[in-house]
């Protein structure tokens, strides 16, 4: 059986920063495996523990850059990686759900996994839609904001919570094949030993470009293109107090007595 | 001149507000595209909901009498087959849990452009502009699609709801639904558990964040409740980290909450956590990223390193 595990390297951007156009300067981002995406290589990890003869696959679609994020992903657990890329996407500013569901179809296509597991968003663009739009597109069952998983493989069906609003889950059957969205909090992510970062330097990194996916440049283009970027104007109207710390707390202290704190 | 399909959203019987912010949003969508708002409501008591969301500026509603509670698989074919039916252009809906768990398929099911999250719109007709948030909140970013077709999910509390009531047309749309194309089953709801402390009781709240690094440094936070004689309550990493329980998660998936004082530290006021605070009396924040949201909605501010701050503040209220 196999698990594919969709691993996105994203920015993460310091307190302060310049916008250059309609992008942040390089020199303010950092870049890290994303948040949600470290819940779903744990969630396929743990499977590949608790079931026989499962493979954990991740893809990624994303620059040669992204290699040291996805080695941590491999370091975790997961056995090999795919990782797309090609100038033709290096090229665009934005790539769009519709763009970057036609790459994971054809790596699906190739790959033919069994259940695949996506963060439910990406903490830079932060879409939220990219998982339920791969199942669509190649006729998974699925499930989004999953916060729970049980997952039985003899009867191909995934027992999911999936975490609405108001601290309420929806308790939810799903059959697989299937896409499921992981959201934060589902299990405690690993860390990597020391064994498993020795490991993943032999594991594989298949690099594809769309050639090798059978894709066309004009299959992946945007329909979404990125126009502006500002930073949000600021609505604080906040008393700010300074000083000291204790000058800070005693100004505090003073508010806070006022409306009858600990009185 | 294009149509707007928005859907509305209800769960274990009732109609979500945002239901209402999806029709403001769409009438003022339809309004630029030139054509008309329809409003589905699928599955549940639809003939009651029909009613309640026939409002100001709605050209139809369209009930799907199929099953109780919301099923991912129904709402995908039963949007599908209606967005044709009516000619739409745009799908608009709610930027919910849900709305994410059947939006994404049907958009591609039908070949549309998908904008989530979206906190404005312009435009309409032939391009349709998409202002929506990205980098956790630092950046707004403007998007353009000029496909004339979209499914587009809107935050809530961007567009106010419409209360006034309309004078629609209400229709019962016959949605063929193949049960085979029915993967998954709704078995129940589960409400998140966890100690018995109620944060939405609670006077004055103590809200700590992902600034306190590590499990170990929330005793200075408790320690802080004590001297104030408050409860404390977090953001979701802090839930996340199973440093605190669920019932102490203030926020869009954990509790709405309503105290006189709410004191969020190193909390950097995430749209999702507002969402659950933003009704506080008095706001206070201690944070020391002077860009951080949670400064935009506080009443006090202190922009410093919480490590010095708060004992700082124990001291003063002779902790």
């Amino acid at each position: 059986m196999k698990v594919l595990v969709t691993v996105k390297e994203v920015a993460e951007v310091q307190d302060d920063f310049e916008i250059e156009g309609t992008e942040i300067g390089s020199q303010y981002l950092d870049y890290d495996l994303n948040e949600w995406d470290d819940y779903a290589i744990e969630e396929g990890v743990q499977i590949s523990e608790n079931v026989d003869d499962v493979e954990v696959v991740t893809v990624t679609i994303g620059p040669e850059r992204s290699d040291e994020t996805i080695r941590m992903a491999l370091a975790k657990g997961a056995d090999r990686a795919v990782r797309v890329w090609d100038e033709a996407l290096a090229e665009a500013d934005l790539l769009d759900v519709g763009a970057k569901v036609q790459l994971l179809r054809a790596v699906v296509e190739e790959e033919e996994p069994d259940l695949i597991l996506s963060g439910v968003q990406a903490g830079d663009d932060a879409f939220g839609a990219t998982g339920v739009a791969l199942a669509d597109a190649i006729d998974f069952e699925w499930a989004a904001v999953v916060n729970h998983l049980d997952f039985d493989a003899d009867e191909s069906v995934a027992h999911v919570h999936r975490e609405l609003e108001g601290g309420v889950d929806e308790v939810t059957d799903v059959e697989t094949p299937a896409v499921l969205t992981i959201q934060t909090g589902i299990n405690e992510p690993r860390y990597a030993s020391l064994r498993g970062i020795r490991q993943a330097q032999s594991k594989e990194i298949a690099p594809m470009d769309l050639d090798d996916l059978g894709l066309s440049p004009a299959d992946v283009e945007s329909d979404l293109a990125l126009t502006g970027m500002y930073e949000p104007e600021t609505e604080s109207d906040a008393t700010y107090f300074e000083g000291s710390p204790e000058e800070e707390a005693s100004q505090l202290g003073d508010v806070l007595r006022e409306k009858g704190v600990s009185q | 001149m294009t149509n707007v399909l928005a859907v509305a959203e209800h769960r274990r019987g009732d109609l979500r507000d945002v239901s209402y912010e999806a029709i403001t949003a769409g009438r003022e969508l339809a309004d630029e595209a030139g054509g008309e708002l329809h409003v589905a409501v699928i599955s549940g008591d639809t003939d009651e909901f029909a009613e309640r969301l026939n409002r100001e500026g709605v050209d139809r509603v369209h009930t799907v009498d199929y099953g109780e509670e919301f099923n991912h698989d129904v709402y995908h074919q039963a949007v599908t087959q209606l967005f044709d039916a009516v000619d739409a252009g745009y799908l608009l809906t709610p930027n919910s849990v849900n709305a994410l768990d059947y939006v994404p398929a049907a958009a591609n099911a039908l070949d549309l452009p998908v904008v989530t999250d979206v906190i404005d719109l312009d435009g309409g007709d032939e391009s349709l502009v998409a202002t929506r948030e990205m980098y956790g909140s630092k950046v707004e970013t403007t998007t353009e699609l000029d496909t004339g077709r979209a499914a587009v999910t809107i935050r809530g509390g961007e567009w106010p709801a419409t209360e006034d009531g309309g004078d629609a047309a209400v229709e019962s749309f016959d949605a063929d639904i193949d049960e085979s194309a029915v993967r998954s089953t709704v078995t129940g709801f589960e409400e998140a558990g966890g100690g018995d402390v109620d944060i939405s009781d609670a006077d004055v709240l103590v809200s700590v964040g992902r600034g306190i690094e590590e499990e170990e440094n929330l005793d200075l936070i408790f320690d802080l409740a004590d001297a104030l004689d408050a409860t404390v309550s977090s953001s979701r990493p802090i839930v996340d980290n199973d440093w605190l329980p669920a019932n102490r998660q203030v926020g869009q998936s954990g509790k709405v909450v309503t105290p006189d004082v709410y004191i969020a530290i190193g909390i950097s006021g995430a749209v999702q956590h507002v969402a659950g605070m933003k009704g506080s009396d008095t706001i206070i924040a201690i944070n020391t990223d002077p860009n951080a949201p949670i400064f935009d909605l506080a009443d006090y501010g202190v922009v410093d390193d919480l490590f010095d701050v708060v004992p700082a503040l124990i001291e003063e209220f002779g902790g």
